[in-house]
């Protein structure tokens, strides 16, 4: 059995000083092993983006510790974490491609600025991206143009394909899925499903439990800071534990039948805000 | 609930009953250049009838209730077909017509509620401003009803949230704010333009228990525009599927679920089917929960 990929142990976060700090995250613990997709769900500031942003670096922690890789990242400073983001071991694609891509690069550049940072040649890094983006099924068409040229479902799998050049073995994808339409967002789905393959572990946060009871092979739940259940997908989704979990898979609008009554509803509203 | 109206809980009403709203193959375009935008939609709106309108970006839904609450933008119109409000064909309507029947005829809520909301007023005063110009009350009694209205749209303790600022409130209570706004001087609709869309799955769910709720108290007709095909499935008796400026599915919302004719319609299903929740629920078959 090979460590996990991503080790994070009794994380805290905290936003703010003094008076105004407030915990985001209390005493998580998660790993993720290689090939395995975990799917992050949790409410509009229950901290699933700042778990997201702590495993890249983007906040710093108060306590616990993340494990990357074998490497303990829970102390370094920002020289670490730059040297660490340029070696491509950690990746992430967030909900807005118009944002995480530069609207002046052509896709060509976005792809293989990465790659040349690594000391990859040019040519190389070229026909590297020309790869990545078959894999997310584009048309090597798109290279010469810029991120306002095309639409939003290829802008999104645009930055899955930057999130995969440097051939990643965590990538963090934070509600990449939400902002695109039902044709896109079933697309780059497929994509992520296909990555699996690939040995390469996906953090999958969404606040849409659709979307990841479609990828996840376990699901992690959030609520106000703390991780209340994890477990394989169809276990939290059948056998909810946690009332927040119950709620929330009640709530979840289906096609054919609500899977709870209004007055279960009702009542696990009742119990979570006490 | 049956604090929001005066009139009988309406039974489900009979097929002759008066539409209030309806849609006569609306077709609407920029009547300068031709072009146009929706190609003719139809729907009938019965008092307590729930009609749902499932399309992406694009595809016509919200121009359409626009176009019903007289609020198309300035370019484009209305360029053939017609429609009728309670009875009043809207082609026919002055502005000040207009003023009348907005809010105590037909209403609407939208998606962001914050920014239909002054944020420098305290919410409670702008529900009962509603009912100062709409219903005549005076200051106090408008405070009163007011605060009654927040407590049937379930926010607890409404004398605190009367007076709190829009910043001090949740997603969700500004919606809930703006639903009891909306519902204030007793419309007989109420369209719902991706109202819960921008909610957690747990608030989106309180939101439409409510709508429910009202329809089910005071017989309110409800249009909901989603591009959520769940969403409209567990509200609504009847679906339009909109594509591309036209309908490419009607009919009652059993009927589009369970036997699609279109293939964007199919492809909505598909996506719930592999990425919902019914990989998993599926074999439990839970009984279909009923909004009465």
């Amino acid at each position: 059995m090979t460590a996990p990929v991503l080790q994070v142990s009794d994380l805290d976060v905290h936003y703010g000083l003094r008076r105004r700090r407030r915990q985001a995250l209390q005493g998580v613990s998660l790993d993720v092993s290689a090939g395995e997709t975990v799917g992050l769900i949790g409410e509009t500031g229950s901290g699933k983006s700042t778990l997201a942003r702590a495993v890249l670096g983007l906040v710093p922690s108060s306590g616990g510790r993340i494990v990357i890789d074998g490497e303990d990242v829970s102390g370094y400073r920002e020289r670490q974490w730059r040297r660490l983001r340029r070696r491509g071991v950690v990746q992430y694609v967030f909900q807005d491609p118009l944002r995480s891509l530069d609207p002046d690069l052509t896709i060509e550049d976005s792809l293989v600025e990465p790659l040349l940072i690594q000391g990859v040649s040019r040519r190389e890094a070229v026909a590297r991206a020309r790869t990545f983006l078959d894999r997310v099924h584009l048309s090597a068409d798109l290279l010469p143009k810029v991120p306002g040229e095309i639409s939003g479902g290829q802008r999104q799998r645009v930055a899955v394909a930057r999130a995969l050049v440097t051939e990643p073995r965590l990538i963090v994808l934070d509600e990449p899925v939400s902002a695109l339409d039902s044709a896109n967002r079933v697309q780059v789905l497929e994509i992520l499903k296909e990555l699996r393959g690939s040995g390469v572990a996906l953090v999958f946060i969404s606040h849409d439990l659709g979307s990841v009871a479609g990828i996840a092979d376990r699901i992690a739940v959030l609520y106000q800071g703390e991780l209340v259940e994890v477990g394989a997908a169809a276990a939290v989704i059948n056998e909810p534990d946690h009332p927040y979990t119950r709620l929330l898979v009640s709530s979840a609008p289906t096609l054919r039948a609500a899977s709870a009554t209004r007055a279960e509803r009702e009542e696990l509203r009742a119990l979570l805000s006490v | 609930m049956t604090l929001l109206s005066e009139k009988p809980a309406a039974v489900r009403p009979a097929p002759t009953v008066d539409p209030v709203l309806s849609l006569r193959d609306v077709r609407i375009g920029n009547p300068h250049t031709g072009a146009e935008i929706v190609h003719g939609v139809s729907l009938e709106l019965t008092p307590g009838k729930v009609v749902g309108v499932v399309g992406e970006s694009g595809s016509g839904k919200t121009l359409t209730c626009r176009a019903a609450l007289g609020i198309l933008p300035a370019n484009l119109a209305v360029t053939s077909g017609s429609i009728e409000i309670a009875g009043a064909d809207i082609s026919t309507l002055g502005s000040r017509e207009w003023t009348a029947l907005r809010g105590s005829t037909i209403s609407a809520v939208f998606q962001d509620p914050a920014s239909y909301l002054n944020p420098s007023i305290q919410v409670g005063p702008q529900v009962a401003e509603v009912l100062r110009v709409k219903k005549g009350l005076k200051r106090r009694e408008a405070r009163h009803r007011a605060i009654e209205l927040l407590q049937a749209v379930h926010l607890r303790q409404p004398e605190l949230v009367y007076s709190q600022y829009p910043h001090e409130l949740s997603g969700g209570m500004l919606q809930r704010i703006l639903i009891a706004a909306a519902c204030a001087a007793d419309p007989q609709v109420l369209i719902a333009d991706e109202a819960t869309t921008a909610l957690d799955v747990t608030v989106q769910a309180e939101i439409l228990d409510l709508l429910a709720d009202l329809r089910d108290s005071t017989g309110l007709a409800l249009v909901v525009v989603s591009h959520d095909l769940a969403v409209v499935a567990q509200l609504c008796e009847e679906v339009l599927v909109m594509r591309d400026g036209a309908v490419v599915e009607h009919g009652p919302t059993s009927q589009v679920l369970y036997r699609p004719e279109h293939d964007y319609t199919r492809l909505l299903i598909d996506e719930h089917e592999q990425y919902g929740l019914h990989r998993f629920v599926k074999g439990k078959n839970v009984p279909e929960e009923q909004a009465s």
